[in-house]
């Protein structure tokens, strides 16, 4: 059950993108983009040549490999919802879900200050500083949801006994799934923190460090930032809807119907709202911090 | 635990929070109004099945004092004395924010170890302590004669929670009183604010400090 379900995230993860897209331009009265497009900006871009620079060394080529195999990596981890098991399950496999995470940010890093452009090197550092924020948030509220199930496993705390734990505590994972709803939308460059679609260097974080990759290493880049936000918003997905499947291709429904209901969630929140100034970024993050700890107070106290 | 009063509680809770982190002192009124709200649904909703008469007149009677005519108050005195919008904060709002956070884990904590029956509402008294806190953080951290209004409004409402801790709520002449005593400490610091701001074209915390007989 866990390796197909990896497999139809694979290959579906893509549709995310085109799910927050249209539903930010239905928002907005717009048509808006087909849902297939990234399909296809992913085909064009492999039938593409890559430029190098000639400064640019081993490290900037790597960085998109090492990207897209942490995040597939990290994908394995997570239950798919619809309470079954994730394709690898090992107690606290969730500290390394989040340090795969941090691995794959460590080589888009590395590869965005190996082009030497001072414009990549400040996407760099802020998206560092933010990430450093982002990530006790992630790390806390998954703390959070492991304490109130008992279970240190992705697959595990996210599975049977989620409903009990909600039953039990619900207002302490009521605010975690709000904590981990904020960091993930940080995690995915979305948009109270980043703006995908700004066309501006000065305002890009995430953007901005991927200007010098080209053809199939931008279509790399692409699919993992899809396999990301596939991967997140399962695990908000699997939180808020702890329902139970028997059947697999139920499961299979349950699980894909909870991430894009994830992906409009996003969309809905990206119409809705403008993107934060830069300088009041770390106060959402914070916050989400704040909350995810709070809740965990209240789990243990409770 | 996932009951109403649960959801209400942490409600308070955070919207304490909301007061100190927002940026501007219109919101943080209206947030403080919100809380008012809560805070007078809670008393029923506490009581559960014996609600009466005079707990549902009360509850009103609070929503009325607490969500409308304080905040007007407030903003009213707010836009005659044209104070600046920006909540000036002392501390940064994100090192507050983390403050509020400890304030609140340390208040729940503390909470559970204080041997104060709380039956119907095991988030009771550690929501009242941490409202409490939070109102002081607020009085102490910003630079506003209007915010520390606010942080004082906090902490009543804190007191207010805490009351709800005795079983069947406190005598309503001693409630009535203390929503009376509130009712004219905003008055007068609204209209101390105004004839301050009058006199000194500003009123800043700390430069009312230095004022000598």
């Amino acid at each position: 059950m866990g390796l197909a379900a990896y497999a139809l995230a694979l290959v579906l993860a893509p549709l995310l993108p085109g799910v927050v897209g249209r539903t930010r331009a239905l928002m907005a009265g717009r048509q808006g983009a087909p849902l297939l497009q990234l399909y296809r900006d992913l085909g064009r871009l492999l039938r593409k040549g890559a430029v190098y620079s000639r400064q640019s060394t081993l490290i900037f080529r790597a960085g998109p490999v090492v990207l897209l195999a942490a995040v597939a990596l990290a994908l394995l981890l997570v239950p798919p919802g619809g309470g079954a098991r994730a394709a690898v399950a090992f107690p606290a496999d969730l500290v390394v879900f989040v340090a795969l995470l941090a691995l794959a940010r460590f080589a888009t890093v590395l590869a965005a200050l190996d082009t030497g452009s001072s414009l990549e090197g400040m996407g760099a550092s802020r998206e560092l500083f933010f990430a450093a924020l982002t990530e006790p948030a992630l790390l806390l509220a998954l703390v959070v949801v492991a304490r109130a199930s008992g279970h240190v496993s992705l697959s595990a705390m996210l599975g049977g006994e989620l409903p009990a734990a909600w039953a039990r505590h619900g207002v302490a994972l009521g605010l975690a799934a709000l904590a981990l709803f904020v960091a993930v939308l940080a995690e995915n460059a979305r948009v109270p923190v980043d703006d995908p679609a700004t066309h501006l260097e000065l305002t890009m974080i995430h953007e901005v460090m991927v200007l010098d990759h080209s053809g199939p290493d931008l279509a790399l880049i692409e699919y993992a930032a899809a396999l990301k936000l596939w991967a997140t918003s399962a695990l908000v997905a699997s939180l808020v809807v702890p329902v139970r499947a028997d059947a697999a291709w139920l499961t299979a429904l349950v699980a894909t119907a909870g991430v894009l209901g994830v992906a409009v969630a996003i969309g809905m929140v990206e119409s809705a709202m403008a993107r934060l100034r830069l300088e009041r970024v770390p106060q959402l993050l914070v916050g989400a911090g704040v909350l995810a700890a709070f809740a965990l107070v209240l789990v243990v106290a409770g | 635990m996932t009951s109403a009063t649960s959801i209400c509680l942490i409600l308070v809770v955070l919207l304490s929070v909301g007061v100190l982190s927002a940026t501007r002192l219109a919101t943080s009124i209206r947030l403080v109004a919100a809380q008012g709200v809560v805070l007078g649904i809670l008393p029923p909703l506490v009581l559960g099945g014996r609600v009466g008469l005079h707990v549902v007149a009360f509850a009103a009677g609070a929503i009325a004092i607490k969500a409308v005519l304080m905040p007007w108050l407030l903003l009213r005195a707010m836009r005659e004395a044209e104070v600046r919008r920006e909540a000036e904060p002392f501390i940064g709002f994100s090192a507050s924010l983390l403050l509020a956070g400890l304030l609140a884990g340390a208040a729940f904590l503390l909470a559970d170890e204080l041997p104060i029956p709380a039956p119907d509402a095991p988030l009771l008294v550690g929501s009242a302590l941490a409202t409490l806190a939070i109102g002081a953080l607020v009085m102490v951290s910003r630079k506003k004669a209007v915010t520390q209004v606010l942080g004082y409004l906090l902490v009543e409402n804190g007191i207010f929670l805490f009351g709800q801790t005795v079983a069947g709520g406190m005598p309503t002449l001693v409630e009535l009183g203390i929503l009376l005593d509130v009712l004219v400490g905003v008055f007068v610091m609204g209209i101390a604010i105004f004839h301050i701001n009058r006199e000194f074209d500003h009123m800043s915390v700390p430069e009312l400090k230095a004022l000598r007989d």
